[in-house]
């Protein structure tokens, strides 16, 4: 008896998560799913109905609107993440003296609450008080800054909002990234007489290509969940200007009580973010296994 | 895990025997420009947030958005952690903080045990399905939640933990677990199997080993993942705001309710201090231990 | 007397890959048992299985009389010796020696002066407070040592103890376990890849190759009566001499011919009737090569050969000539005056000769 539990005790140990991945992932997506072939409304009903719920989406506007933002959001945020972290890792790679205090100051905002971000930047951007009046107020009468409010601009003001907030750790991604290139090949490359910038750009930056895949998962990951910014900077709004397809899951499941409209949203939520991390991670996992 | 190591040299230093080299010297100054700037692009929200929290409601109306306040007033502070309004309760923010807290706490440190524990068995004890179960609690760490917010919000409920905060801990439990045993894991798995081996050798049992051996080597993971579960549980929104009610809701979605109440006079003041407020425990750490938060930032990117 | 460790018919299968195969050992009390092999030849898999850390897939294995084959490594009364030392990182290198004991129960005075013991033994006893991170190589291996030592158990296992340390310490802690085995009298098996470790340490050596169990002996045996081409080829430095030849009975004696790098033959004559296929690999070690007068007794053949490369190394010089198309090496002493280009009258000890089968590798003599 005491073998057989001293044998079984790491499976034992391990068990407990297991199960709770299994239903509260695992099972729980099964759910979802499910009642997405439903006709559930205010509660779920269990009869599969086929694909009518994702026929309600495909047609509806608000959806619409969401998938487009999500494109646009997605790209945007992601391009300019990507550029902007990039940029400061190489110019931070520089030997600056003041490399410790700058990279804290860069990075920062990834501690913050994506909800204290977006009342940060409500307020920045607000056109009556905010940018907009203060630089009125050095007498540019005509600048206008009124993203926030603008149905057409709002969702460039959810972008520069993600972006404050996460090209900072992009950064710090891409220079650890910088660090972690063989110093020898460096070397090697200056006796050589190759220009810095010639260095970096045939050298170091394609060296990289594997944190460029992992910063962009991590990016993509986080548009497509973002939520909560976009309620605290915009609401969704103006109208249903910035919504995105987790404000309109969010919608559907806790305000309009559309049961099968919030689980089939979510599952194209997710089959969105399986379609880019799946086959990432497949391959890490691949690669860790040999 | 990723360190910031010593910067490459290529920059290089202008040779002394040249004289001074204009050119190097003026990219130089271009560099820290750049880099000046960019600074003041990150530090701006803070700055604004802080010093409207420190204006009076005239003052920010008639004033401008980056000017530094005439007369500091802590109304606006006082205001938020203890008088303004989320809906109908106008206890300020104090009430929601300590409902983070008390929320946090727990559910940082079981998910943390539970993932220590997890990825002890998975480096180093392995069995057939190991891996495989690994696998499946790493995809776990991706699926977008709105996935299984609807299913939740029934659990509770069959569980009787609706609107609760144990509730909300049994959640941030359950979907922290991914996490936090990736990062035990990666980290046992440096850990040479040899070390286990010889403690059997020696008598040590499962328990012993991990008591004795392992959680002693511990602490650097142990802070970098404590550090990532309490930012990522503090500053959580879509959990909160779905399984929370009046009474029970987190700090973010009562700073979210003062932010968005559509009622009386927008006190901006005092939603930038209720934002600092809710804000000060993720910044404190990250300020105190930003070496381990940056780790758990990459750890929890660079996967596998 | 009972063998005290014995293997009988060990399979060991990962899945469907045969990792160990009807392995069949035994061993007396005080032996020294050295497996030796090139890597992947399942030698520290046969140990682990020893220790009771892998679970052997058929077969028995027992310890001091005891069946150990469904024991777990706690209760074999065994101590292990890593390659890595895995010395407990937190620990300070008293905690490390007695931490078996302390898991175990035994009482604090016991630990105390077990721990005095084999500190004064291991000559370590400035280093017990401190970690393990802040001891050398050499100073980690005695820990490793110590820690197996304090057990005082059955059986002592080595896995490859020295491959971590610098050339000149491997040897210095070479000898000082060859001293502690003979002063303890303990049973020890030990695995390495290193010939020269297998032949000075071991009092029987098991050559393992792919799983499999090439030849079991003292090291003399296995040194001059190799059982296949394999273990002629491993064992020893430089490696024994492996040339293509044909033979034929001649009367009361065997002729092997070999062929010269110009193409002509030399012959030399055996005097022992052998039953051989025409077509064998003749092998000699080095040694039993030598320069023409350095060397007499009734098998010592003479032929002129053409020396391509002399190699002084000290205390000998080596030569090369290539005979039946191989690059054959020959021992001489170091005032030779063997020259390279030129000819040499070389004395062949075909009273030291292996014969193989040039197909099986197996030997025929």
């Amino acid at each position: 008896m005491t073998e057989w539990l001293e044998r079984h005790t790491p499976k034992m140990v391990l068990a407990p998560s297991f199960v709770a991945i299994l239903i509260f992932v695992y099972g729980f997506i099964f759910w979802t799913a499910w009642v997405s072939f439903t006709r559930s409304r205010l509660l779920p009903k269990y009869e599969l109905k086929g694909t009518v719920q994702y026929e309600r989406l495909m047609a509806s506007p608000r959806w619409d609107t969401a998938m487009d933002n999500l494109f646009i959001f997605g790209t945007l945020f992601i391009v300019i993440s990507m550029v902007l972290g990039l940029f400061l890792a190489i110019l931070l790679d520089q030997k600056i003296r003041a490399e410790g205090a700058l990279r804290t100051i860069y990075l920062y905002p990834m501690a913050l609450s994506m909800i204290v971000t977006g009342t940060a930047w409500k307020w920045i951007m607000n056109p009556g008080l905010g940018i907009e009046a203060t630089v009125r107020g050095w007498g540019f009468e005509n600048f206008a800054f009124d993203w926030v409010v603008n149905p057409d601009r709002a969702i460039y003001a959810v972008v520069i909002a993600a972006v404050w907030q996460a090209s900072g750790f992009v950064m710090a991604l891409f220079l650890a990234g910088l660090r972690g290139v063989d110093e020898e090949i460096i070397k090697a490359a200056q006796v050589d007489g190759i220009p810095t910038w010639r260095i970096y750009s045939a050298i170091i930056i394609p060296s990289m290509a594997p944190i460029f895949l992992s910063a962009f998962i991590v990016l993509a990951h986080l548009a497509i969940k973002s939520f909560d910014l976009v309620i605290a900077l915009t609401g969704g709004g103006p109208g249903y200007a910035t919504d995105l397809p987790a404000t309109y899951m969010y919608a559907m499941a806790f305000s309009r009580g559309d049961i099968g409209q919030a689980a089939s949203s979510a599952m194209v939520m997710m089959g969105v973010v399986f379609a880019i991390v799946v086959p990432y991670l497949y391959s890490e996992l691949r690669a860790k296994h040999d | 895990m990723t360190d910031f190591t010593q910067p490459h040299t290529q920059a290089g230093a202008p040779s002394a025997a040249k004289g001074i080299n204009w050119t190097h010297l003026a990219l130089r100054w271009l560099l820290f420009t750049l880099l000046g700037l960019f600074a003041l692009f990150y530090l701006m929200p803070l700055f604004v947030m802080v010093t409207t929290s420190l204006k009076s409601l005239d003052e920010i109306r008639t004033g401008s958005l980056i000017a530094l306040p005439r007369e500091v007033t802590f109304d606006a502070w006082r205001t938020a952690w203890s008088g303004t309004c989320t809906g109908v309760q106008c206890e300020g923010l104090r009430p929601y903080f300590w409902n983070s807290v008390i929320m946090t706490v727990p559910a940082v440190i079981l998910a943390t045990m539970l993932g220590a524990m997890n990825g002890y068995v998975i480096a180093q004890w392995r069995f057939k399905g190991a891996n495989l179960i690994f696998s499946l609690m790493l995809f776990g760490c991706f699926i977008p939640f709105q996935v299984v917010l609807l299913p939740m919000a029934r659990m509770l409920g069959i569980m009787g933990l609706a609107g609760s905060i144990p509730g909300l801990i049994v959640v941030h439990v359950i979907y922290g677990i991914g996490f936090t045993t990736l990062f035990f894991r990666n980290y046992y798995v440096t850990i040479p199997a040899e070390l286990t081996k010889a403690a059997k050798v020696d008598g040590a049992g499962f328990f012993r080993i991990f008591w004795s051996i392992f959680l002693p080597l511990s602490l650097p993971i142990v802070v970098v993942t404590v550090i990532w579960q309490f930012t990522n549980i503090w500053n959580d929104f879509l959990f909160g705001v779905s399984f929370s009610q009046a009474g029970t809701q987190p700090v973010t979605v009562a700073l979210n309710n003062i932010v968005n109440s559509t009622t009386g006079v927008k006190e901006y003041n005092v939603d930038m201090a209720a934002a600092i407020i809710a804000a000060l425990p993720t910044l404190l750490v990250y300020v105190v231990a930003g070496k381990y938060f940056i780790r758990g930032l990459t750890a929890g990117s660079v996967k596998g | 007397m009972a063998p005290i460790l014995d293997i009988k018919n060990l399979y060991k299968n990962y899945g469907a890959v045969e990792i160990l195969k009807d392995i069949n050992v035994a061993i007396e009390p005080g032996d020294f048992l050295v497996l030796v092999g090139p890597s992947g030849c399942g030698k520290s898999t046969l140990l682990n299985c020893i220790a009771g850390l892998e679970p052997i897939t058929s077969g028995t294995l027992s310890i001091g009389g005891q069946d150990m084959t469904h024991v777990s490594p706690k209760d074999r009364d065994i101590a292990m010796v890593f390659q890595s030392y895995a010395l407990y990182p937190t620990m300070s290198v008293a905690k490390n020696i007695t931490f078996g004991m302390k898991v175990r129960g035994v009482d604090a005075a016991t630990q105390e002066r077990k721990l005095k013991e084999v500190a004064s033994q291991l000559q370590i006893e400035q280093l017990l407070h401190r970690r393990p991170g802040q001891l050398s190589g050499g100073q980690r291996q005695r820990v490793a040592m110590g820690r197996a030592l304090v057990r005082d158990p059955k059986l002592f296992l080595f896995d490859e103890p020295l491959s971590n340390l610098d050339a000149k310490l491997r040897v210095e802690m070479r000898s000082e376990i060859k001293k502690l085995h003979q002063n303890l009298g303990a049973t020890m098996v030990y695995v390495t890849h290193d010939q020269i470790e297998a032949m000075t340490l071991a009092t029987k050596i098991v050559v393992l190759k792919g799983g499999v169990v090439q030849q079991i002996g003292t090291p003399a045996e296995i040194y001059n009566n190799p059982a296949n081409l394999f273990v002629a080829d491993f064992m020893g430095s430089p490696a024994m001499n492996l040339i293509p030849a044909k033979t034929r009975q001649n009367g009361s004696g065997t002729e092997v011919e070999i062929s010269r790098g110009d193409g002509s033959a030399i012959v030399l004559k055996d005097s022992h009737s052998r039953d051989l296929p025409e077509d064998v690999i003749l092998g000699l070690r080095p040694e039993d090569i030598a320069e023409a007068g350095f060397r007499a007794g009734q098998d010592v053949q003479q032929a002129q050969c053409m020396i391509e490369m002399v190699e002084p190394a000290g205390a000998d010089t080596f030569v090369v000539s290539e005979l039946g198309g191989k690059q054959v090496t020959a021992r001489l002493h170091a005032e030779t005056s063997a020259r390279a280009g030129a000819m040499l009258d070389l004395a062949f000890d075909l009273g030291k000769v292996s014969y193989f089968a040039p197909g099986t590798g197996e030997r025929l003599n």
